[in-house]
């Protein structure tokens, strides 16, 4: 029998895309206090359950990891009834506006922390592809970089050989399909092709509410208050402003050259 | 006094109603157009567990309850009401009567294969001249060397000729009892009656006006042959024992009613403010508005009528009289706000593919199925002891 896997999958706690955006404070910065699991979020949950369940190592742990404030227990709780078995929130005040930089240090900390908790090496550590909301993709390639764990990008397919001494990716480039192997232990995020998300059912979504979920503050993670959030960031967000409603168009009537009208216009915005 | 959900129940609830925009919506107009079973959305279905929700785990349920599945069958139906009916007969009628009133054994045979949606039963109740009169049951089953025979028909029967239909749970006369006026009465039982035994066949589906998607048919007997353990229940209890299924299951259609209501009423908020006429969207005339918000106001009122009886009914109270009600009210509620929702669609309502014009086709059935409107009102009135 291996070694039992510890996977940690970073969830991030972002506003539904289907509802209006609004920005809140002074700077001002997205209002998060209601959201869901970051919709790429899934994918690295599924692809951690899929590796996992396909080894049917009894002992292999899966575990959520997310940086917010309160409401972000929400993508942990998603998290959970996915599958994870156990969740951590980095939660305290000093963190707000951290930026990409401060997140990866941050998240970083935890994921060592996690080690020592569970005490056992983390192996892999798998995240989206972005985020829905701040879309900057830095956090991954940062985190490992920290961690000093080999990273791989975007993957849109992921496998462990049977030891799971080293994993096999698929990258989607533009221009070509990579096969790429490394060593565990990896950070890899991964893409929206790489699974299709489940569906929670009921039973799981009842035996979420008993699993563990462990809080820890920035100094639980040895991190002073001035090396996170606004003080510690090294970009400063100047102005957010509401993206502006949509124009109205132009509406253009078919009066029998509807098709050479399109034409034009496409033509004219270099669309075509 | 607590109407708001505990959060399993909104964690659930939520989840299906994910399931139903992402996988369910986008399809629901083609099986509708094509009149095709959707085996792959309840593969899926069956995979979430929704097929299980109210049984343990020990039969391969989730360990919920009714009211999960309530919630369940309202979020399905909000966007496809043939899903919706497809789930709720499978549970409430097919499998729920063998939980109920099955041996250990029936339950090991049958329960995991249909609380994971990979087998279907159906339930064989009404009969061309036998529905909510159940004394009318013209279909016989008779003992012989250790086996029921059964000859009869049944009509509308629904999930009873797909691919994954495994059996019927048939209702038969199975004798006479005598009353102690002198006059006599029909005993009736409840037999499984599996698909592949000989003799039994499941008719040509129905052309129905709704429910498209739904397998519906008319079902024969021919000397059709089961052990004489296939016996669901005791004998000559099957009368009572789907009257109790039947009240459980006005609570399910009560959900799935509301559910349609809130699906009109969520397709008419959007139209109503895409929609412009006369330089504004049409939502900002009261004609509209006020519409809607009845609208909102009878799917709100249908939602509190059975989320009473199931609570009621999980507390182990009478709700014979509330389940009624709540499928009373929700069944015109969906009827009412179909009719109003296609009239906010204008000309688009009248247009088979918009989900309003197929609430408008469904809904005229929760008036009728599982006991009529006046059905309803008979057993509301008896309870005021009229």
């Amino acid at each position: 029998m291996t070694q039992p896997l510890t996977v940690v999958v970073l969830v991030k706690h972002v506003p539904d895309a289907k509802e209006e955006r609004v920005l809140a404070g002074d700077p001002p910065v997205v209002d998060r206090s209601s959201g869901i699991l970051s919709e790429l979020d899934e994918y690295a949950v599924e692809a951690a359950l899929q590796l996992t369940e396909a080894r049917d190592n009894a002992e292999d742990r899966v575990l959520a990891l997310t940086m917010g404030p309160a409401g972000a227990a929400g993508a942990l709780k998603r998290a959970l009834q996915l599958g994870a078995h156990g969740g951590f929130h980095v939660l305290d005040d000093a963190l707000a506006g951290s930026d990409a930089w401060v997140t990866a240090r941050v998240l970083a900390a935890a994921v060592e922390r996690i080690a020592r908790h569970a005490g056992a090496p983390v192996d892999l550590v798998l995240t989206g592809m972005a985020s829905t909301d701040g879309e900057t993709s830095l956090v991954p390639g940062q985190l490992a970089e920290r961690l000093g764990l080999a990273q791989v990008g975007l993957a849109s397919s992921l496998a462990l050989d049977d030891d799971a001494a080293s994993l096999t990716a698929t990258r989607d480039t533009e221009t070509e399909v990579l096969e790429v192997v490394a060593e565990l232990p990896a950070v890899v995020s991964v893409t929206d092709r790489i699974n299709t998300p489940r569906y929670p059912n009921f039973k799981a979504i009842m035996a979420a509410k008993k699993k563990p979920v462990q809080t820890w503050s920035a100094a639980d993670l040895g991190l002073d208050a001035e090396a996170v959030g606004f003080a510690g960031s090294l970009t400063e967000v100047l102005e957010a402003v509401p993206r502006p409603p949509r124009s109205a168009g132009r509406i253009v009537v078919d009066e029998g050259e509807g098709g050479i009208r399109l034409a034009e216009f496409l033509v004219a915005e270099k669309l075509v | 006094m607590n109407t708001e959900l505990d959060e399993e129940y909104q964690d659930l609830s939520d989840t299906v109603r994910d399931f139903a925009d992402e996988v369910i919506a986008p399809v629901s107009a083609q099986y509708d157009e094509a009149h095709a079973f959707p085996y792959e959305i309840v593969a899926q279905m069956g995979e979430m567990g929704l097929f299980g929700l109210p049984f343990p785990e020990e039969y391969g349920g989730m360990g919920g309850d009714y009211f999960a599945l309530c919630l369940a069958l309202e979020q399905i139906a909000r966007v496809d009401q043939s899903v919706a009916i497809t789930l709720e007969a499978g549970v409430s009628l097919g499998a729920m009567p063998i939980y109920r009133f099955g041996t250990d054994e029936q339950r090991r045979q049958w329960l995991p294969q249909l609380a994971s949606g990979q087998a279907l039963a159906g339930f064989g109740l009404t009969e061309p001249e036998a529905g909510s009169d159940a004394g009318g049951t013209r279909t016989t089953a008779k003992r012989e060397d250790g086996q029921w025979v059964i000859n009869g028909a049944k009509e509308f029967i629904t999930n009873s000729g797909t691919d994954i239909t495994r059996l019927v749970n048939v209702t038969a006369v199975t004798g006479t009892a005598q009353l102690p006026d002198g006059r006599t009465r029909k005993e009736i039982s409840t037999i499984i009656v599996p698909t592949d035994t000989p003799g039994f066949r499941a008719e040509k589906a129905y052309s129905k006006v709704g429910w498209n998607a739904s397998d519906t048919h008319p079902l024969s007997f021919q000397d059709v042959r089961v052990p004489a353990e296939n016996l669901l229940g005791e004998e000559g209890r099957g009368y009572a024992n789907f009257l109790s299924i039947l009240d459980e299951g006005r609570i399910a259609i009560a959900a799935l009613a509301t559910g349609a209501a809130q699906g009109c009423v969520e397709e008419s908020i959007r139209y109503a403010k895409e929609r412009t006429s006369f330089g504004q969207p049409i939502g900002a005339n009261q004609a509209i508005s006020f519409k809607i918000a009845r609208m909102q106001a009878r799917a709100h009122t249908a939602r509190l009528a059975y989320y009473d009886a199931a609570a009621r009914m999980l507390a182990g109270r009478p709700f014979k009289t509330q389940a009624a009600i709540a499928k009373l009210v929700a069944g015109e509620a969906a009827m009412d706000n179909a009719r109003d929702a296609t009239q906010v669609f204008g000309g688009y309502g009248f247009i088979n593919e918009f989900r309003v014009a197929r609430h408008y086709r469904d809904s005229k059935i929760l008036e009728v199925g599982e006991g009529t409107t006046e059905v309803q009102l008979m057993l509301i009135a008896r309870d005021l002891g009229l």
